[in-house]
């Protein structure tokens, strides 16, 4: 516990100092931005149990509208954010109502074809831009009080909401709600023979899930300018599930060291290797399902955990 | 009578004829994962990328060796069901035992590698394949006109189906393939092979992806991303039909393209969406599919 302990110091403080070491901004924001999508993610498939494929819907949807009303309507960044995370919300309630009719592989299929009816929509609808989607997105200010143009205030922003989601995800576990999703996750007859609302719950959660998902597409779009298709496409989708499961899906950390990683690789990766990027992303998914279905800080996990059991054992 | 609606109705027909050629693709690609599904447990997410190596695999082989359309039809199938052989042994195998999502999240990075491959080779702009010559030109049957090459592709694709389906529901293999699919180690009690059956299983299944393939190349574009989208709609007429009933698969894949092709001719903006509408609706009237059990 004390080398969690020291470990979540050690992070922090290279967080709040990243505009001091010269690490280009705009990358750590969007890092995080993906970092908060997968933390999103993971409420639903690692404490749920819910494997969907179409959360690009979500963070694309939200990412649309608060680009929309940042830049056609000039709204703030604050309630173009809220509006945002709202029209998610509302389209999380409409997917996860009809997804949830069924399980497993099906629920995966399910959203998987309703999120590439959003992103038709996202296509067709006259105010997306179509092909070009939206660019130009002014950021505002936050309050009318700060510039974000600056790249250090948008910085902390987008600092503080990852914190928030973070620590939001970890209290929605905690809670009492939480123990029921998880209860539901590993045994769903005990939990509907013990008087839950199964369905519910997994609604509730599925709704959640979406919404900070569009939290983290909303603050994407302000942070790089623009939405478009491949934020709503099925290859985001895909990528979210590659980053909880790469760090390790149930965990609280793994999300975030999954998102550092699949954004870092993207980045770096595209300018030495160009298009062979899908290439590679497809291999390590691979890899993954194969070798470490845990994830890195889940097999972290329970190597400590071993170590741990055989040191007592030792006593 | 030649307009309904203010529509002439060879337009009409001509967009259903379109419609029941892309459902021949849909029929013949669910039908394929309904039966992959029934055995091994695996959503083949690699479907659609196995369809495009498909086509690609007519393509280079005519570009390359100078092999026509009728060895491609056989040929081309041949040469994916044996990369599908190697995907199960060396890969899907690994997986039996656990939760089927990881099958379909293995295939899912399957399909990106087999996709971006094609796409790093080949570019993104399709390529086009002529149609043979023996099935170029028109019948007119007075009242419309319809290419012989389309005629060729839903009369290969019904028969290839109800051929399937003949196999698995009318003879001794398919009823051995059905047993394994209802309890495979009491099966291999018997003294049955399951594993071979397995990857005969997948193996056959990738190959009828591998033959739509073929089948679309002289009449769409032969791209690497042709199978990324078709794969989600095929995934979609799976749930409208429910994944257990091979009937199910062939009819519903039909009807889906039927009513596609029509939403065309009504209202074009929703031709894209139609099946995904239709699936939500069926999903909230009959959770299980229109021929599932559950």
């Amino acid at each position: 516990m004390r080398v969690a302990g020291v470990l979540y110091v050690l992070v922090a403080v290279f967080a709040l100092c990243v505009p001091l070491l010269g690490i280009y901004p705009v990358f750590m924001m969007k890092l995080l931005c993906f970092a908060m999508f997968a933390c999103a993610y993971n409420l639903l498939l690692g404490f749920s149990g819910m494997l969907s494929f179409g959360h690009a819907a979500f963070f694309g949807s939200s990412a649309y509208a608060t680009a929309w009303l940042a830049t056609a309507h000039g709204w703030g960044a604050v309630p173009a954010i809220l509006a945002g995370m709202a029209v998610s919300a509302i389209l999380g309630l409409v997917i996860g109502a009809i997804a949830i009719r069924r399980r497993g592989i099906y629920f995966a299929m399910i959203t998987l074809a309703l999120a590439q009816l959003t992103y038709f929509v996202c296509l067709e609808a006259p105010f997306t831009g179509g092909e070009n989607g939206l660019q130009g997105v002014p950021r505002g200010t936050l309050f009318g009080l700060l510039q974000l143009n600056s790249d250090v205030a948008m910085y902390y922003l987008v600092l503080a909401a990852f914190v928030a989601v973070f620590l939001f995800v970890r209290r929605v576990v905690h809670s009492p709600f939480g123990q029921v999703l998880k209860a539901i996750r590993d045994n769903e007859p005990r939990a509907i023979s013990l008087g839950y609302d199964v369905n519910r719950y997994r609604l509730v959660a599925f709704v959640l899930s979406a919404t900070l998902a569009g939290l983290a597409g909303s603050l994407k779009a302000l942070v790089l300018g623009f939405a478009s298709l491949s934020d709503v496409l099925q290859a985001n989708s895909g990528e979210v599930i590659l980053m909880t499961l790469l760090g390790g899906t149930g965990t609280f950390f793994g999300p975030v060291v999954g998102a550092a990683i699949v954004v870092t690789l993207q980045e770096y990766l595209s300018d030495m290797v160009g298009g062979w990027v899908t290439v590679i992303i497809g291999a390590v998914f691979i890899a993954c399902v194969l070798a470490f279905r845990r994830g890195i800080i889940g097999e972290l996990a329970a190597l400590h955990a071993r170590r741990s059991d055989a040191t007592s054992l030792d006593r | 009578m030649t307009e309904i609606f203010g529509i002439p109705v060879a337009v009409i027909l001509g967009q259903l004829m379109l419609g029941l050629v892309n459902g021949s693709f849909y029929a013949m690609l669910s039908l394929g994962l309904a039966v992959i599904f029934g055995l091994m447990g695996i959503v083949n997410f690699a479907h659609g990328a196995f369809y495009a190596l498909g086509a690609f695999a007519a393509l280079l082989g005519l570009q390359w060796f100078g092999v026509n359309y009728w060895a491609a039809l056989v040929l081309a199938p041949l040469a994916v069901g044996l990369v599908g052989v190697a995907v199960e042994r060396l890969l899907l195998r690994r997986l039996y035992g656990l939760d089927p999502l990881y099958g379909l999240l293995l295939t899912f990075g399957l399909a990106l590698v087999i996709e971006g491959s094609l796409h790093q080779f080949f570019g993104a702009s399709g390529q086009s394949y002529p149609v043979p010559r023996a099935l170029q030109g028109v019948f007119n049957l007075g009242f419309m006109i319809l290419p012989i090459y389309r005629a060729w592709v839903i009369a290969v694709s019904i028969a290839v189906c109800f051929g399937t389906w003949f196999v698995i529901e009318r003879t001794r293999l398919g009823g051995t393939l059905r047993a394994a699919t209802e309890n495979a180690p009491l099966l291999q009690a018997f003294g049955v092979n399951v594993p071979l059956l397995v990857v005969a299983t997948y193996g056959g299944g990738v190959a009828l992806a591998a033959l739509a393939g073929v089948l679309s190349a002289p009449v769409l574009l032969v791209t690497s991303g042709m199978g990324s989208s078709l794969v989600i709609v095929v995934f979609a007429v799976v749930v409208i039909g429910g994944m257990g009933s091979i009937l199910g698969a062939i009819i519903s894949g039909l009807a889906l393209g039927i009513v596609e092709g029509f939403t065309k001719v009504i209202y074009p903006e929703a031709s894209n969406v139609v099946v995904f509408v239709v699936m939500a609706l069926v999903l909230i009237v009959r959770p299980a599919g229109l021929f599932g059990r559950e």
